[in-house]
């Protein structure tokens, strides 16, 4: 039996490979969880005489998207926030972060935007009150502007089964 | 045009891969000679379509075509041009296409370099090589395409990392990749020789040589990577344990366990199934690599960009591989009879041991670097394993391996007698001694780690000398004709071995006696340490091609006289904003003086924090390292190899062999 003992260990190896597949080792719980979403104010993309604050979404369960035009995973969430928006089940607001280049605007306008409002974090700073680790990064907040959830990673249908439907249902949205 | 004339030659190539992988191993099944014969024309073809693919790439990044998506994300239109170049292999795509290259180079090699081997193995080794190939070959046109289009253009490219803009980076890739993947010939060749059942001493003389370049070109990759990360990352650090530099340094512990007990099953006909188990192992850890890096499931300082999607395809081609070849073992092990015995102290059991201290190790390793993965899919929290328990681990078991170091190669085979031993080397045991013991009262005090280090540095040195004296007490002329007449084998371990006891004296005093400062330094101010003196002179701008820098100017002087100027600087790079830190380092033999840029703390005054480092002995381990390097080389290259590819004429009757 010994000769089939490196196999029999491969096969455990890969069975925690294929969870860890699954498994986003830079996801550490953030402190923001059930505290107020740090508060900000900036310009709207395309709309610079707009803005936006988290204030104004008060009274409503939403969701906050950190995206970039530079970021790949982004693009691979995009087509499920569209399908989100079109079945308007929650807000969403995409935070465009370090956007040095000025992408957005234009690339929203070409593949078509899932979100109510686009606020500008050119230098990043909103970014880093929120503890971005890396884009994307999702965050419920509820009526009364507080974090319920934060997801680092693109979301998907899986994702959003498991994770943000039950914290929904939980809000009462 | 270039960039789909890339993609279809990796088309073409992966073609020539599945020619390669089926059509060979289905003949050597069948004994067809014809169809065996595709195995090197196809291999040599492969190589040349991907080398034209690469050539794509390269002529992309060169030509700054910001048009191609990969181009445009990781090179910029001011970058120097030999970056430009190495950034070619600077993003996952990239590196992916660095990795085929190597491969179908070393195939090709294969190809050339095997006429003297019988024809059905020839084909079998090509055909689990095309195999692999075939396999990296999808992964790179499914999900990892480097030629895809950005529409529109992008104006410029968002810039190479700018902690890969260093020279070291240039040759770190292709050497770790030359070994990482040359050890898919020691594979391929363990494959060929469980598939054909025949499971002589022949396939072990066989790969030999293959296994010692692979790991001699892995060692040098692995040693210009620390050298990297000692002079790029500004802490002076030449090792950090991290997930990505263990999944070089793992494969790297297999390889060498590999290689010595090559060497036992070559001569001896013992550890057969052992041997073949080490060859599986020490490509599957290359393998087990290159998905831990580019998956995702580990948390690393310099992970490639990962997606769960590539993730994915990696561990279903890592089940494949591993797990077939791991059937495969299982399956013929029973056949695997072993040589002649060996009693409890001979050069067998002395390797023996050898290669279980360097699999706990290996153990260790894979353990401490997973265990986090573990953690998490069990659900029982986060955690980070890092120096300390490597350190805590990994140097316990080394010593013992150390110590075998100096006594296996006077070993006899078979038997060896150990008064006899004893005798040889009870002087050179208390020479080391004495030096572990008093060596470190003569630099700066009592270190237990510090006297473990220089006996065992001592040890292995001293059993070198040993070695050289028995061999030149015996055969005829004079001192340097004799020493011309020792074979290249003998040359090549001895001066690898010489060069692991460089290296371990270095870390040794490094670990040890390394000294650093963090200090705030006014314009004119100075400041102390391990006895030199450095006056900081202020900062000056500077434009670099694509880069702006506060260049820091501090002078060094040691008792009133002036050692050297050096430059740090602290570098905003344009494309992409990073700021980064590029240290100066003034070497000698004994020690570096190190110096790195901090923050600046006040624009008015000009001060700044600076961070000074006395690291004494680091350059004894890089020396230490390319000995081991050249030794590889120099024991490939032993004539013995080079007379057993004349005098083994192939029987060319395989029809009888077949049956």
């Amino acid at each position: 039996m010994k000769r089939w003992l490196p196999l029999v260990l491969f096969v455990v190896l890969v069975g925690f490979f294929a969870k860890g597949l699954f498994l986003n080792p830079r996801e550490v719980p953030s402190p923001f969880i059930g505290r107020v979403a740090p508060a900000f104010t900036l310009p709207l993309v395309g709309d610079a005489s707009a803005t936006f604050s988290p204030a104004d979404m008060k009274g409503r369960v939403w969701m906050l998207n950190i995206w970039a035009p530079w970021c790949v995973s982004c693009r691979q969430e995009h087509g499920f926030l569209m399908q989100l928006m079109q079945s308007g089940r929650i807000p969403i607001v995409g935070l465009n972060w370090k956007d040095k280049a000025r992408e957005a605007e234009a690339l929203l306008a070409r593949t078509g935007s899932p979100y109510v409002a686009v606020p500008e974090d050119l230098d990043g700073r909103v970014g880093i009150d929120y503890g971005v680790t890396g884009t994307p990064e999702t965050y419920i907040i509820d009526q009364t502007g507080i974090v319920r959830l934060k997801h680092i990673g693109p979301i998907g249908p899986d994702v959003w089964q498991t994770k943000f439907e039950p914290k929904l249902k939980e809000l009462g949205a | 045009m270039i960039p789909e004339l890339g993609h279809f030659a990796l088309i073409v190539a992966l073609l020539l891969a599945l020619t390669q992988a089926i059509l060979p191993l289905y003949g050597a099944q069948r004994g067809n000679l014809t169809l065996m014969a595709v195995a090197r024309p196809a291999a040599q073809g492969q190589f040349v379509f991907v080398a034209l693919a690469f050539a794509s790439l390269a002529y992309s990044f060169l030509t700054n075509d910001f048009s191609v998506e990969n181009v445009a994300r990781n090179s910029f239109s001011q970058l120097p041009e030999v970056y430009r170049l190495t950034a070619t292999w600077g993003s996952h795509e990239g590196s992916l296409l660095l990795w085929v290259l190597i491969l179908a180079f070393w195939s090709t090699a294969v190809s050339v370099f095997s006429r003297h081997l019988p024809e059905d193995m020839a084909a079998r080794v090509l055909g689990v090589m095309g195999l692999i190939s075939v396999g990296f070959l999808a992964f790179l046109l499914t999900t990892s395409s480097p030629f895809e289009r950005l529409l529109p253009a992008a104006m410029d490219g968002n810039d190479m990392n700018p902690l890969l803009q260093d020279w070291g980076m240039i040759i770190h890739p292709p050497m770790l990749y030359m070994g990482y993947v040359g050890f898919a010939v020691a594979f391929a060749f363990a494959i060929a020789a469980l598939l054909s059942g025949k499971m002589d001493v022949a396939w072990a003389r066989w790969s030999r040589p293959w296994t010692t370049v692979a790991w001699a070109f892995l060692t040098l990759g692995i040693v210009l990577g620390s050298w990297w990360a000692y002079r790029e990352l500004g802490w002076g650090g030449w090792w950090f344990w991290d997930p990505t530099e263990n999944a070089s340094f793992m494969p790297w512990i297999a390889g060498t366990a590999l290689m010595h007990s090559l060497a036992v099953t070559e001569k001896r006909g013992a550890f057969k199934a052992w041997t073949v188990l080490l060859a599986l192992v020490a490509f599957s850890l290359s393998l087990l690599g290159t998905f831990l890096v580019r998956s995702g499931v580990l948390s690393s300082v310099h992970a490639f960009a990962t997606d769960p999607a590539r993730g994915a395809f990696i561990l279903g081609f890592l089940a494949v591989v591993i797990g077939g070849s791991l059937v495969l073992y299982a399956w013929r092990a029973p056949k695997m009879v072993t040589g002649s015995g060996f009693t409890w102290f001979s050069r067998e059991s002395l390797l023996l041991a050898n290669n279980v201290i360097l699999i706990a190790a290996l153990g260790s390793v894979l353990l401490g670097t997973l265990y986090p993965l573990f953690m998490d899919a069990m659900g029982l929290g986060k955690i980070s394993v890092g120096p300390p328990y490597f350190n805590a681990v990994f140097v316990p078991l080394m010593a013992p391996a150390l110590f075998l170091m100096g006594v296996g190669p006077l070993a006899r085979w078979k038997e060896a007698s150990l008064p006899d031993m004893v005798t040889r080397l009870k002087w050179a045991l208390g020479v080391a001694l004495a030096t572990g013991l008093l060596l470190p009262l003569a630099l700066d005090g009592f270190n237990a780690w510090a006297s473990l280090g220089f006996f065992l540095a001592a040890w292995i040195t001293l059993a070198v000398v040993v070695a050289f004296i028995d061999r030149l007490k015996h055969g005829q002329g004079g001192l340097l004709q004799k020493l011309a007449t020792l074979p290249r084998g003998f040359w090549g371990m001895q001066l690898a071995h010489f060069g692991m006891a460089v290296g371990v004296a270095g870390i040794a005093v490094v670990a040890n006696y390394s000294s650093e400062r963090d200090v705030r330094m006014e314009v004119g101010s100075y400041a102390e340490l391990a006895g030199y003196s450095f006056t900081f002179r202020g900062t000056t701008a500077h434009e670099g091609p694509n880069y702006r820098a506060a260049r820091g100017t501090v002078e060094v002087s040691q008792n009133g006289k002036a050692v050297a100027t050096l430059h740090p600087e602290k570098r905003i790079y344009n494309a992409s904003g990073t700021g980064m830190s590029e240290a100066s380092v003034h070497p000698n033999i004994f020690r570096d003086i190190y110096v790195a840029m901090g923050e600046p703390l006040d624009d008015q005054s000009g001060a700044w924090t600076v961070r000074l480092f006395y690291k004494p002995f680091i350059n004894w381990l890089w020396f230490g390292a390319l000995f081991m390097v050249a030794g590889g080389f120099m024991a490939a290259s032993d004539k013995r190899y080079r007379i057993a590819l004349r005098r083994s004429e192939v029987p060319k009757n395989l029809a009888a062999q077949g049956a």
